[in-house]
Order: C-alpha cells, then structure tokens, then sequence
C-alpha cells in the first residue's frame, strides 16, 4: 500500500503579463483584460511510494522538482490527485518559516504546531531539537543571530522530531557542514529502518544513488523515468550533458536484458559502480580504515579479447588520488562475447583522507581502445568518514613514537 | 490505466485537498491560532522593556489630547447635559471607552490588511489552514482589549461609574465588534495579496469611521444637528452602534442605547451588517486560500 502516490498531477502557473497591483489601476482600466501566459509547471504525473520507502525526485533546476514536493505537502493546489497517507513533515526550501525575532525555543513550539503537534509534544520535544542541531549554546538567541547553516539545522531537526510518516525534505544536504550532514544521513539510515517513508528532492546524483531505493526523474515538468537511482542517475547526465535522446522519450530499459548497446553506440557501457566491503556489503559511506573494494559492472555490446579496464579515483579538488588498472595483474584477461557482464573489482586499504570521491572507469582492449559510453564519469560518488581530518590527500597508516633524547648537554663536545 | 491501478487508487481513499482556508483538525487549527497570536504579542510586549507600558499609553495618550481639546478649548460634555443623569456624564470615560474599542478595530484590521503577506514564509512553505493568520491578528488584537479593557473599568470606578446590571452585555458587544473585525480582517488580508494599494485606502476609510462614530462627538450633539432619518443612516455603522450601546450599558445609562436610537428592528439591521460582512470576508478569504502561496 502506497504511502504517497500521485495520478494524473498538473500545475499550471499563471503569470499576468502586465501586474496589476493596485486596485486604483483596476478602477481606472476596469475593462482592461488581464492577459495570463500560462505556464506548465508539472505535466500530468503518476507515482506511487511505498511505505517505508525512501524515494527520490531528481531534475535540473527549474524542472518541477520543488513544485511537485509542494503539491505533495498541499502548499499548492494542482489538478489530479495526490494521496498521503499518514502525518506529514515538511523541510521546504532550507527553513520552516521561523520568525526571525523571536528565539528558538518559540520558533521551534511553533513549527512542532504547524506540523501538527500538540503544544505541550511540541514543548516536550524542544530539547531533544536543540540537541540534535547542536544549538545547546545559542538557545536563548534570536534567530535573526542565527547563521543561515543554524537555521538549516534547527528546521532540519524540527522536521524529523514531530514523528512524521512521510518526511518531505528538498534540497537541505545542500547546506551545514560535513559532520552536520553526516548526522542527517545516520538519520536517514535510521528513519529508512523505522520504516518511514522520505521523500527527497535533490540534483545531487551522490546523494541519490546512496540513500534512495527508488527515483523519479523530471525535465520540464515532464516525467523522464522512474526507477532505480542509478538509472535515474544516468539519465540525468543524459539531459545535463547533452544526451542524444530528448526530455520524455523513452525511457531505457533498466539492465535487466537487452544489450543496451543501442544507446550511444558505444563498444561498452559501465552499468553500475559501487563499493562493498569484505563482506560483501555496498557502502554508501565508508569509514577510514577498512579495507574496501569498488567494483565496475560492465556490458560489452561487441566481442573483445583481453578487455582491461582503470580506475581513476578523484578528491573533492579533482585531483586523481587512486589509479589502478587490471591490466597490470591480468593481462591476459580472456576473450568476452557481446552482450556479456563482467564485474571489474579494484580492493585496496582505505586510506583515503575523509571527503567524497568520484571514481571514473576507463575500459580499453588488448589491441584497440574500445568506444566507451562512460556514463559513471561523474554520477557515482563515495563518502569517507573519519573521527579527524589532518588535511592530507591519504592518511597513510603511521605509527608515531616519542622519547625522550640524550641529553645534548651531556654530549656537548668540550672545546 | 489498468484495472489494477484503478483499483490501487480507489484503495487508497480520499486524495488530499491542497491547501485551503480552514483545514480539517479543529484543536490544531486553535492551537496554532493561538500560538501564532501569543507569539506576535511577546513580541511586541518583550521586544522593548516598556512594552506594555506603550500598549497601553498610546490610546491614553490620544484619550487625553482628545479629552483637553474638546472639554477645555470646545467645551464639549461640559454643559447641562454633562450633569449626574445626563447623557453626557462621564463623558472623559465615554470618549475613553470608545478610544479603547476603536484602537482595537484599528489594531484587528490595520494588522490584518498586510498579514498573509507579512507571513510568506509560512505560507510558502508550510501547508496549514490559511485563516489561521488572519485570526491570530484578531486574536492578538482581543488580549489588548482585554487589558485596555481592565484599566478603563478601574478608570470608570474611580470616577464615580457604579457597577450595572448591563456590564453583563460587554461580552455580547464586545462579540459583535470581533465578529465585524475579523470579517474585515478576512477581506483585507485577501484583497491585499492582489492589490497593494489596500493598506493606504484602508487607513484613510479607518480615519472615516473614527470620526463617523460616537467618540469625540457625543450622540446627543449628533442628534441636535442631523435628522432623526440621518442619525439612523449615522447608527447603521456598526461601530457607532456598538460604541453607544457600550457606552448606554456600561458607563452612563442616560446616555442613549441603540435600541432607543434605531428601535430593535434597526439594531437587527446592524447585526446583519455585521453578520454581512463576515459572510463576505469569509467567502472571500476562503476563494483567495487556495492559491494565496503561488500569487505572494
């Protein structure tokens, strides 16, 4: 059973062409007809989200992405039908609508209302709030004092303590520092086991492939696809970087058959980029530490013999920390027909200093570069975490020692 | 679509409605109206020290240039009529009745003309029943009367006004006032989202019917210059009705209550101007709701 679905959602906004701002213009042109241009915010879109489901809502800017939450939250009225069954939290636009005068205790007791607790929960709640957004110091000051990333912290906090079923949240990972942003995720993570239900606009496609199960992509109030993240993800690329197919065609068939080779026209196509760790498990963010390692999916569409493929491994500064080929350890690595699989896998110790990461895959054969559609070049990433950054490219593992020297005095040469 | 898929969404129940005037869960729709209001008015009263203290000198600090100008220099309710068992005794109490319940018509739908706007980022972001902005003003405006209300009652004891049976029809004026406040309140506020030149109109119409009202010019002085005919066009204002009869039932019985003015007919006549313009400010309001976050 859904926990939110739309069927058949449109917005239209209409803009008057000329403002007509005051009622002495309208008494003066009372035969003056206002001429609207309409414009199509949100096409005719059906979902449907699970409970329990973390759902995603991808597009460029300006595609609809924000309108469509707002209808979903009924800040906007639209044509079709949207269901949400169970209590919503909204986190719209970075802020609940605090009232800058006032401090934060009242700002939170009345945003814990709108959101449909009672006073005395929304008072109940103050605290854990405070705490969770870290804010303990700054509680008696007004929000007006507040920093922007303050104020994204305290609404982030409000909005995941009214015990929501369906958590709306748009664009907020965008802003607060790297450890405040890891704290939402671990929150994610732990709303994902509760069994809530998010849904979450973003146009980071990082972000996206971690923490969705599924996404919905938009392109001028059209819906592109709706699928798993990574497809998601690959079409947005498409659309950002000038993808041959146009907005609303046909969406590609998700990698379950097919050769796929008929997009792009390239020899090969990395599918899917992840990282697990010795056991096996695909890990969004990765501790500092462990051993890890990034596999590449990839589909030949022609016979090849010997492929190798590289991993290029970039830091926030685009700089390459890691490059690693198989062709180094395989040279000989067989001879594949078309429309074949293979998974390349790259395990090495992390010792990567805590930032995001994006790997790149190149592939190549034995005696010809192979026409690659490398469509992993910026759409996967990767988090480190670790308890403390020094500030180089890798923490290589060092062992320090201090004792204490001889003396100098006693070695002191006598003239 | 599918059988199936009909089915999934005949199972689901009614979709949502969007955002609107008044929305379901009734304890909600109170308590954020109060909460919003109760804000508002710390932050008036903690936001400078003397908070309070302004609250309450500005319509006593208006009361007494009115007061001085119109009994020392116009002579005003200091005549024959101004005796014990004349209309016009207690008029400094009268005039600062009236003051009391003007200042909270002002504050109820002068506050309200720019409200929804004043509170985009709500409305933008949050979906809950739009009226509650509207209310809250009226609200906050209500817990200002009240106090006022307390220091005009000690004021009118202290000058000689005895207690009276009719102080039992303050709260059904005071009802009245509030019912015709948030009308306007509701009407304002929506028509201000269209077009901005509402504040400055409504500014001057509010003057007019300061002026048009029983507060510096006593009825009796009404009376002796317009006809009985003009006096009741003058009376079909709500608040020169309810002004009186406040005055009629709480500080001076001799002074006319509307009844005796209208006769009961025409003080139905005004309840259903009053009720009236509710009706339309409600209509209104609840037609601008839907779309007021798109059209800020």
């Amino acid at each position: 059973m859904p926990a939110v679905a739309a069927r058949g959602v449109s917005k239209t906004f209409r803009l008057p062409e000329q403002q007509v701002h005051t009622l002495k213009e309208r008494a003066l042109h009372p035969r003056r007809r206002i001429r609207y241009q309409t414009f199509g915010a949100l096409n005719d879109i059906s979902f449907a989200v699970e409970h329990g489901e973390f759902f995603g809502i991808a597009g460029r800017n300006g595609s609809g992405k924000s309108t469509l939450l707002k209808c979903i939250a009924g800040i906007y009225k639209c044509d079709g039908d949207i269901w949400c069954r169970g209590r919503l939290s909204t986190l719209i636009e970075l802020g609940v609508g605090f009232n800058m005068e006032l401090a934060a205790r009242d700002n939170v007791v009345l945003n814990g209302i709108m959101m449909g607790l009672s006073p005395k929960e929304a008072r109940k709640r103050y605290d854990s709030v405070i705490e969770f957004a870290e804010l303990e110091e700054f509680r008696e000051l007004k929000l007006k004092n507040y920093s922007s990333g303050m104020q994204v912290r305290l609404a982030f906090s409000v909005a995941i303590q009214v015990d929501a079923d369906i958590l709306l949240i748009d664009e907020v990972l965008a802003v607060g520092d790297a450890a405040f942003q890891q704290k939402c995720f671990d929150v994610f993570h732990t709303m994902r086991a509760q069994g809530k239900t998010i849904v979450f606009v973003t146009h980071d496609m990082g972000t996206l492939q971690r923490f969705c199960h599924r996404a919905l992509l938009l392109e001028r109030g059209s819906l592109v696809h709706i699928g798993q993240p990574a497809e998601v993800a690959d079409r947005y690329l498409e659309l950002n970087f000038g993808g041959p197919q146009e907005p609303g065609g046909e969406a590609p068939d998700g990698g379950g058959g097919g050769d796929g080779g008929g997009e792009g026209g390239g020899d090969a196509r990395v599918l899917e980029v992840w990282v697990e760790d010795d056991e096996g498990r695909r890990l969004p963010a990765i501790p500092q530490g462990r051993r890890i390692t990034l596999r590449a999916r990839v589909r030949f569409s022609v016979d090849v013999e010997d492929p190798e493929a590289a991993v290029h491994i970039h830091n926030e500064d685009l700089k390459a920390v890691l490059i690693a080929s198989s062709w180094v350890q395989h040279p000989r690595s067989g001879r594949f027909g078309a429309g074949e699989d293979v998974v390349f896998s790259f395990t090495f110790q992390n010792v990567l200093a805590p930032g995001r990461y994006s790997p790149v895959i190149v592939l190549g054969a034995h005696d010809a570069a192979l026409r690659v559609v490398d469509r992993f070049a910026r759409g996967f990433t990767f988090l480190v975490t670790a308890t403390s950054a020094m500030g180089g490219v890798v923490d290589l593992p060092t062992d320090v020692s201090i004792e204490r020297a001889e003396s100098p005095v006693a070695h002191e040469v006598e003239p | 679509m599918s059988v199936a898929e009909t089915q999934l969404y005949e199972s689901l129940g009614r979709p949502i409605k969007g955002p609107e005037a008044l929305t379901g869960d009734w304890s909600r729709f109170w308590h954020l109206t109060f909460n919003l209001a109760r804000t508002e008015w710390k932050l008036r009263f903690f936001g400078s020290v003397l908070g309070y203290f302004w609250q309450l000198v500005r319509p006593l600090l208006l009361f007494s240039v009115l007061y001085v100008f119109f009994t020392v220099i116009g002579h005003v309710g200091q005549g024959a009529d101004a005796k014990p068992g004349q209309p016009n005794h207690f008029y400094g109490m009268q005039m600062l009745a009236s003051i009391v319940l003007f200042t909270f018509f002002a504050e109820a739908t002068g506050g309200a003309v720019s409200s929804v706007l004043d509170r985009e980022a709500l409305v933008r972001k949050i979906q809950f029943p739009r009226m509650v902005i509207p209310l809250s003003i009226v609200l906050g405006a209500l817990f200002n009367l009240g106090l006022n209300l307390i220091v005009v009652l000690v004021f009118a004891l202290a000058s000689g006004v005895r207690p009276m049976l009719s102080w039992l029809e303050i709260p059904l004026i005071l009802a009245l006032l509030a019912v015709f406040a948030t009308g306007l309140a509701m009407l304002l506020a929506s028509l201000y989202v269209s077009f901005r030149d509402v504040a400055p109109i409504w500014e001057v119409i509010s003057q007019i019917l300061f002026y048009c009202s029983p507060v510096i010019v006593p009825l009796t002085l009404v009376q002796q210059r317009l006809s009985s005919t003009l006096v009741k066009v003058y009376m079909l204002n709500p608040l020169a009705t309810i002004f009186q009869q406040f005055r009629h039932a709480v500080i001076n019985h001799a002074a006319p209550g509307a009844s005796a003015i209208l006769g009961y007919g025409g003080v139905l006549v005004v309840v259903a101007i009053v009720f009236g313009v509710f009706a339309l400010g409600f209509v209104v309001f609840n037609r601008t709701a839907p779309s007021v976050a798109e059209n800020l």
